[in-house]
């Protein structure tokens, strides 16, 4: 038995670090990971929710797959668009304005 | 408490540290790898919830390929080894991202605790196989676009890293444009 309010608890934590990470950050990499531990978040959301209610389908658990197949597919895309600021600019330092 | 919740809790804790500090951290490898331990025992965290399947699928692709990613991104990216505070931004922007970042863990916290937080979990066994059975059955088409969109995203992030820039410096002289106005 596990009471709820534990992983809910951390659902909270991990998104609010996630929103810290993401606005007080310079460097887009950083920033990314912040936008990681949001996703985190969810997943353990669905996931907590998908072993409270457990549904035939197994809704929680199978969207909890699907949704990290697409931060796999977000990080590759990000992490390109990163490198190619790098090569433009010189510097990833998302404060300073673009050229 | 039961044991469990002593056992999730103790992950849960590490797991929060661990989050608080990549974000925290003046190191940029530092922050890599306080995110590893973050998705490890988030993964600890699965497996305790019950679900086998997605802790494994959380080891397998977010410890062993997206930190790898992030891991080559900053080291591309010519990330200082040592301590580099100006990676954070200072002051003012700081303090506001701990206010948004604290209210958005109160204003989660104030709808699903009352909400959800007084029920109990009861512990069971892992059903991967129904899980495996509902994946490729009901959620097939899914899983198929899916398998589209990590292809998209594959060929997008390759053409975008081949895109023209159209001012080619290279990042050791950033100033080719004065050289060439002189």
């Amino acid at each position: 038995m596990i009471h709820l309010w534990l992983p809910l608890a951390l659902v909270c934590i991990l998104a609010g670090a996630g929103a810290y990470g993401v606005i007080a950050r310079r460097n887009a990499v950083l920033v990314l990971i912040g936008v990681e531990l949001i996703l985190n978040s969810a997943n353990l959301l669905f996931v907590t929710m998908g072993s409270v209610r457990g549904d035939t389908l197994h809704t929680g658990h199978v969207l909890t797959l699907f949704l990290i197949t697409i931060a796999a597919a977000e990080i590759g895309v990000a992490l390109a668009v990163v490198l190619a600021l790098f090569r433009k600019r010189g510097h990833i330092d998302l404060s300073e304005p673009g050229t | 408490m039961t044991t469990l919740d002593i056992l999730f809790g103790s992950v849960g804790l590490i797991a929060a540290a661990s989050a608080v500090l990549a974000v925290t951290t003046h190191q940029l490898v530092h922050a890599a790898l306080w995110l590893v331990v973050t998705l490890g025992t988030l993964a600890g965290c699965y497996l305790i919830l019950g679900a086998e399947l997605v802790a494994l699928v959380q080891l397998l692709v977010y410890v062993g390929a997206i930190v790898v990613l992030v891991l080559f991104a900053l080291m591309l990216t010519r990330a200082p080894m040592g301590s580099s505070p100006e990676h954070s931004s200072s002051g003012i922007q700081r303090i506001a991202g701990a206010v948004i970042g604290a209210s958005t863990t109160g204003l989660l916290a104030a709808v699903l605790l009352p909400a959800l937080g007084g029920e109990v979990l009861a512990a069971r066994a892992g059903d991967t196989t129904a899980i495996a059975t509902q994946l490729f059955g009901s959620w097939v088409w899914p899983f198929e676009l899916l398998s589209l969109l990590l292809l998209i995203a594959l060929i997008a992030a390759f053409a975008v890293s081949r895109m023209p820039t159209t001012s080619p410096t290279s990042p050791t002289s950033p100033l080719p444009a004065e050289t060439e106005s002189t």
